[in-house]
């Protein structure tokens, strides 16, 4: 008799562990955002997510933990229970720029956590007040390097996307301008577009509807094609400056822990978004960039987080900024 | 003019269909509730709700996150004159006479001034959003980090001109609020700066927990010390609502606060939450006897509440004409219509004309209904006042420490609220007041960030703000406030020294 009890029991004890990777999702999962919503990353996320819960059968609430350029929000999801209800969004500041502006951060991108996958990446533009001389972007890098004491760039904060893309720019121009911090994008791109500041380089998302309308202009994309949403704009490579290629890729991850099976699952519910038509057209409309089969993976995501590390710490230690 | 009332047309047809209405009255009653409760805000119900609208077309889902809005701005105003404790950074100037108001039994005069000249204020300001948006935008954007400093720098002497006593005393809360605004990460350099070490000081010191502290928590600990004051506010219940020549009396104040609260909205970065401010300080100055002020003057209450819906509103223009939100709620918007596929920019206008006037509309609807709704509800507000303190004080501390802790899931909050209670209580025995320190601690952040971000722009020169016409035309008005409220206090001293 007990020894039937101890297999049953075993037997349960082997199933209880799969049982939990079979019927999961039973309730809400919860996708901490580590920015205030409406930002980019919490738009992605919010549209990516709708989908993801159609395919998995329950709701993805987005919770905004913002703060500290992503790192408070990331640090959280990080220390979360890996039981597959709480995965994060992170993106290239968080997961590549980090290590590099954080001293005391409390998690290290490429190992405390379990890549989910790739979402849609945003490409970065490089644009200027309309006031600004230079008509494109060769006349503006010899426009910055000929007025150096006098030109001027703004950014949304030390650890932002716009903060890190514009020192990348500058470092490959040699250039050094007054760097103008604010609060946010909305401010720097007030300004920008007042007239205040000279350039700035930030996200399509947040830029394209003022490159349309006129009010500020667009001297180059730096992705490999043009896009889609903004066919008058070189890319970096046409325009005559190659080796500024960044695109502020925003990506899933669930923290280290949470059983392969329950990986699986997310990295197919996103893959099922990816390829989802209305979600491809909204994620399109905003400039996205929707990765590609071979870029979906939890691996490739792994190998990028590391490349992106690597990419991004020499720049920005070189800077000696510490992020806020 | 004719374009006008055409687009117009289209706006209240649009607004008016049975959905678009149901949203409005949705958004305005749950603003309203989250406005009443103290610590909820705006932006984190708006985040919550925002996954309801994904079934909705745009113009609806809108509708209805901006009908919270505006809903959460009438429903401040209400904790501020019934409990003294502020809902929103625009509330603090309320709190100085309309709670007066309550303690004389006029409470119900005050809530309802309250919502008339909001009522008042939002419709006008819908009109200038309607006939003057594209041109106030150009007006803002011309207000560069130097212009807005000085700007900052006059709210600064407003604030000397608010209080009831001792000059110097206000300067030193004026200081101490500026201190606290510094609590927190450095924007340049990411230092951290007067945290003491504490992880949950890095993001600094959070409106919400100050005010609540400052104002609730501290006036519940004055209330228990003196028990028979309380009793006086539970005696008399008066009239309900204002009366004619209540009304009469706030006519003048009402037009200037629109005026003002309406032109400082649009600039971005918050310029809303110094409407009240310069409100209260013009109608004080304005006024016939301005001793009355600070005890239950009904002007410093129109005013103000006049000041901060019309800010309110046109906070909505630099969102509608340019695509850019001037803050934080308005950067949801952005988002809930980016998820909704119309992206905010400056061609809305035209490429989405239905959306654009139908927004405009509902927010004269709006405005309508908040009316509606608070008018009949200030009966039971002002019955509420009848419940024993003893039962009250428990329920207005849960209240709070559940709105401090919704703010960011986090325990520490609750326990700085206390904190600043307690100081709160210290700051009343020793005859100092709190609305100079809320007033500094508002302003001092952007004070700060503005200076430093002129400095840069004109790599390190102070003369940048004196070059400027716009800056150099505010700090000279500043410098003239100063002197005007200071004067009387030296002339008293020296008149002082006469008679001896």
């Amino acid at each position: 008799m007990t020894r039937v009890l101890i297999a049953l029991a075993a037997v349960f004890g082997l199933t209880a562990g799969g049982a939990d990777a079979q019927n999961y999702p039973t309730r809400p999962i919860t996708a901490i955002v580590p920015f205030a919503a409406g930002g980019p990353t919490d738009v992605v996320t919010r549209i990516v997510g709708e989908h993801m819960a159609k395919t998995l059968g329950q709701q993805i609430v987005v919770e905004n933990v913002a703060g500290a350029g992503g790192t408070t929000g990331i640090t959280r999801g990080a220390q979360a229970k890996p039981d597959g209800y709480t995965i994060m969004t992170g993106h290239m500041g968080t997961h590549g720029a980090a290590p590099a502006l954080y001293p005391n951060l409390k998690y290290d991108p490429t190992k405390d956590f379990e890549p989910i996958g790739l979402a849609a990446g945003t490409p970065i533009l490089i644009v200027a007040k309309k006031a600004l001389p230079p008509n494109n972007l060769k006349e503006f890098v010899a426009y910055a390097k000929a007025n150096e004491k006098t030109i001027n760039q703004a950014h949304a904060g030390v650890g932002s996307v716009s903060f890190t893309t514009c020192t990348l720019l500058n470092s490959q121009l040699g250039i050094k301008p007054a760097q103008v911090a604010y609060r946010g994008t909305g401010p720097s791109l007030n300004d920008l577009v007042g007239g205040q500041v000279d350039f700035m380089c930030d996200q399509i998302v947040n830029l394209v509807e003022q490159i349309k309308a006129g009010s500020i202009k667009a001297y180059a994309i730096a992705m490999p094609e043009r896009s889609p949403a903004l066919p008058d704009v070189p890319t970096t490579t046409e325009a005559g400056l190659p080796d500024f290629q960044v695109s502020a890729w925003n990506a899933m991850f669930a923290p280290k822990g949470t059983p392969r099976e329950i990986v699986a699952k997310l990295n197919d519910a996103l893959d099922k978004a990816l390829d989802d038509a209305t979600t491809r057209k909204r994620l399109l409309d905003l400039g996205g960039v929707i990765p590609d089969k071979n870029g979906r993976t939890g691996a490739y995501l792994a190998d990028f987080v590391k490349a992106e590390v690597a990419r991004w710490t020499p720049i920005l230690k070189a800077t000696g900024a510490v992020g806020n | 003019m004719e374009d006008l009332l055409g687009n117009l047309a289209l706006g209240f047809a649009t607004a008016f269909s049975v959905q678009n209405l149901l949203l409005c009255f949705i958004g305005c009653l749950v603003g309203t509730l989250i406005g009443v409760l103290p610590g909820v805000g705006p932006i984190a119900t708006i985040a919550m709700l925002l996954p309801l609208t994904f079934k909705v077309d745009p113009t609806g889902a809108l509708i209805m996150l901006a009908g919270i809005y505006y809903g959460a701005q009438y429903g401040g105003s209400t904790t501020a004159i019934l409990v003294n404790i502020p809902g929103e950074a625009t509330s603090v100037v309320t709190t100085l006479d309309g709670h007066q108001m309550a303690r004389q039994g006029r409470a119900g005069i005050a809530l309802g001034t309250a919502a008339i000249a909001s009522f008042f204020a939002g419709t006008v300001a819908t009109v200038i959003i309607a006939a003057l948006g594209a041109p106030l935008t150009k007006l803002a954007l011309l207000f560069g980090p130097a212009e807005y400093f000085s700007l900052m720098l006059l709210g600064l002497a407003f604030a000397v001109v608010l209080a009831r006593g001792s000059v110097l005393k206000a300067v030193s809360m004026i200081v101490v609020g500026l201190l606290l605004s510094t609590v927190g990460l450095d924007l340049e350099t990411g230092e951290e700066r007067l945290t003491f070490g504490l992880q949950d000081l890095s993001d600094g010191v959070d409106f919400a927990v100050l005010a609540m502290g400052i104002f609730g928590f501290a006036e519940i600990l004055r209330n228990l010390e003196s028990p028979e004051t309380r009793d006086v506010v539970r005696g008399t219940i008066g009239r309900l609502l204002p009366s004619a020549t209540d009304l009469k009396q706030c006519v003048g104040p009402v037009v200037r606060g629109t005026s003002i609260g309406g032109l400082l909205g649009i600039l971005p970065g918050n310029g809303a939450v110094l409407g009240p401010f310069a409100s209260y300080t013009l109608e004080k100055k304005l006024a016939r006897d301005p001793s009355r002020f600070g005890r239950g003057a009904i002007e410093g209450v129109a005013g103000p509440e006049s000041a901060n819906n019309a800010g309110a509103q046109t906070a909505f223009i630099p969102l509608l004409t340019l695509g850019i939100p001037p803050n934080a709620v308005m950067a949801l918007m952005v988002g809930a219509m980016t998820i909704h596929g119309v992206i905010p920019g400056p061609q809305v206008m035209t490429k989405s004309p239905t959306l654009f006037w139908g927004m405009i509309a509902s927010m004269w609807i709006g405005n309508l209904m908040l009316l509606i709704i608070n008018l009949p509800l200030i009966g039971l507000w002002v019955r509420l006042l009848k419940v024993p303190y003893r039962l009250m004080f428990p329920t207005i501390l849960l209240f709070c420490c559940i709105g401090i802790y919704s703010i960011n899931n986090n325990p520490a909050d609750v326990l700085f609220t206390a904190f600043f209670g307690l100081a709160g209580y210290g700051l009343y025995k020793f005859d100092f007041e709190p609305a100079p320190m809320l007033l500094g601690f508002v302003l001092g952040k952007l004070l700060e960030e503005k200076f430093r971000q002129a400095l840069v722009l004109s790599r390190g020169s102070f003369m940048t703000f004196v070059e400027r016409p716009v800056s150099a035309g505010l700090l000279i008005i500043a410098l003239l406030i100063m002197v005007v409220a200071v004067l009387p206090a030296i002339r008293k001293s020296r008149e002082q020294a006469f008679q001896e």
